[in-house]
């Protein structure tokens, strides 16, 4: 019989003793050597130099899907050690910006690169490194808006909450209000930017944009449309109520 | 031009991939592929899915092109130090018949393991998409069997007969990148510089578009449109036949 499961071989016995203990010793040596260096998550100073799209391109030899997520998972292991009080708080934002980059013009219809940006690499406390990712962020939504808007209504999110920056947090939440276009993006990201002016107290403009928003009939849901008409009215009533304490 | 003994070296071609560890090996890629795409798909903080699809695609496209030049160049090379192409021609049978059954053979067991790895992945793409997938990787592993055939014809040794299909494949799914970096805003614009892009696009043309065909994106994104899809297939279908006539013309001219 020709097959690979043929059994062909002498018996075990006719293999000398030395040569089994060299085997069986050998493996044991190569377990023990390889459990004492088991190799740990990468650090931050290991992250090297992000390649050109270009380049990546021609590693992944045609499978660009493929090769964009495999290079996201390789890269959130940098700096993510379980001794790591905060992880990734140590990476060089500069070239973790640049392999984000090159990762989304790999694979521009990918969401994992803006995912990553906004969810784990924007969460950062230093101001600094979040405002570096934001402004990824902003970049990638602008290629493609409504593909990419929850990223950025995510960074809105941070921006206003964790840095306290609401003229950013309005910035983003106009750019989602005014560049998408898919209806399935739902409405509560649209109109992110009135409630964040009336956050800013710039009551008027929200006043604006709610009324214009309602005026413009997209709202068809009911109950929404009743709640964004209460707001309406809540904003109008802090409006007269300003007005008459300047007055005073 | 396909008549009874092409037919018949060609279904023992067939019968010789069924009894080999072809099927064993095929069977270890689809569950090796799926562990590892999976244990990805766990550590992945989204897309998931999308990771688990593409990575299984990609993995068991090369899987399928490593398999398949492995066992033609490992079934040819064989076949001439047995001396079985001089036996099978003392038969009434033709050189150009046994070659082309040879070929027809190989690129079928392409097709049975393109076939078998679109079964895997039927649980992450939709059935239109992942027939234009099968088909496409169908077509590359009978282009990558026509190579490895020519090859290991030609050169009569395994090392060096893998060597060249895997050249020659790598090359296929590179070109276009390598064009785009030659012809690239940084390219340098001396004489050198262009020269150089000269060979690259003159390269180009002796090769086939591999990077565009059977792509994991297929499975996420969509195939391309059915006239595209037919355009890569021709094409390939053209550089099977070219591979196709320089084999037969090796073997025509070769003393025995």
């Amino acid at each position: 019989m020709n097959g690979i499961f043929t059994n062909r071989e002498r018996p075990l016995q006719a293999v000398p003793g030395w040569i089994l203990c060299l085997l069986a010793t050998a493996l044991a040596a190569q377990i023990g050597w390889q459990f004492a260096r088991r190799a740990e998550a990468p650090s931050a100073a290991d992250l090297p130099a992000a390649p050109s799209a270009q380049a990546l391109r021609l590693a992944g030899l045609g499978e660009t899907a493929a090769l964009a997520r495999l290079a996201m998972v390789w890269l959130q292991a940098f700096d993510s050690r379980g001794d790591n009080a905060i992880p990734y708080q140590r990476l060089d934002y500069g070239r973790l910006v640049a392999w984000l980059d090159a990762i989304l013009a790999v694979d521009p219809r990918s969401g994992y690169p803006l995912f990553a940006a906004s969810r784990v690499y924007a969460e950062n406390t230093d101001a600094q490194k979040a405002r570096r990712m934001f402004d990824f962020i902003e970049a990638g939504f602008a290629r493609d808006p409504n593909r990419h808007w929850a990223a950025l209504a995510h960074a809105a999110l941070l921006a206003k909450h964790r840095l306290g920056d609401l003229a950013l947090a309005q910035r983003f939440a106009a750019a989602i209000q005014r560049q998408t276009t898919d209806p399935t993006v739902p409405a509560w990201a649209r109109q992110m930017e009135i409630f964040i002016l009336e956050d800013m107290n710039e009551l008027e403009a929200a006043k604006v944009m709610l009324g214009g928003l309602l005026a413009t009939g997209r709202i068809r849901d009911t109950d929404e449309r009743r709640f964004l008409q209460e707001r309406l009215e809540e904003i109008e009533q802090r409006i007269m109520r300003s007005r008459k304490a300047g007055a005073r | 031009m396909i008549h009874g003994p092409t037919l018949t070296v060609a279904r023992y071609a067939l019968i010789e991939a069924r009894r080999s560890g072809l099927p064993w090996l095929a069977a270890a890629c689809v569950l090796g592929a799926l562990a590892l795409s999976g244990f990805l798909s766990q550590v992945a903080i989204t897309e998931g899915a999308a990771l688990q699809a593409t990575a299984t695609a990609a993995l068991l496209r090369g899987c399928a092109v490593f398999l398949i030049a492995a066992h033609v160049v490992a079934s040819a090379v064989r076949e001439a130090n047995d001396k079985g192409l001089e036996l099978a021609l003392a038969l009434p049978i033709s050189r150009s018949a046994w070659y082309l059954g040879k070929l027809i053979g190989f690129a079928c067991t392409g097709a049975l393991l393109a076939a078998l790895f679109g079964l895997s992945l039927l649980a992450w793409a939709a059935p239109a998409n992942l027939v234009s997938w099968v088909l496409a990787l169908a077509a590359e592993a009978g282009l990558v069997a026509a190579a490895a055939l020519f090859f290991a014809s030609a050169l009569g040794q395994t090392v060096a007969a893998i060597a060249a299909t895997a050249g020659l494949y790598l090359l296929a799914r590179s070109i276009s990148a390598i064009q785009a970096i030659a012809g690239g805003p940084l390219a340098d614009d001396s004489l050198a510089g262009q020269a150089a892009r000269w060979l690259v696009d003159a390269l180009a043309l002796l090769l086939p578009r591999l990077d565009a065909v059977a792509r994991g994106d297929w499975l996420l994104y969509g195939a391309p449109p059915a006239a595209e899809l037919s355009q890569s297939l021709a094409a390939l279908t053209i550089y099977f036949l070219l591979l196709a006539a320089a084999g037969l013309f090796d073997i025509s001219r070769r003393n025995l």
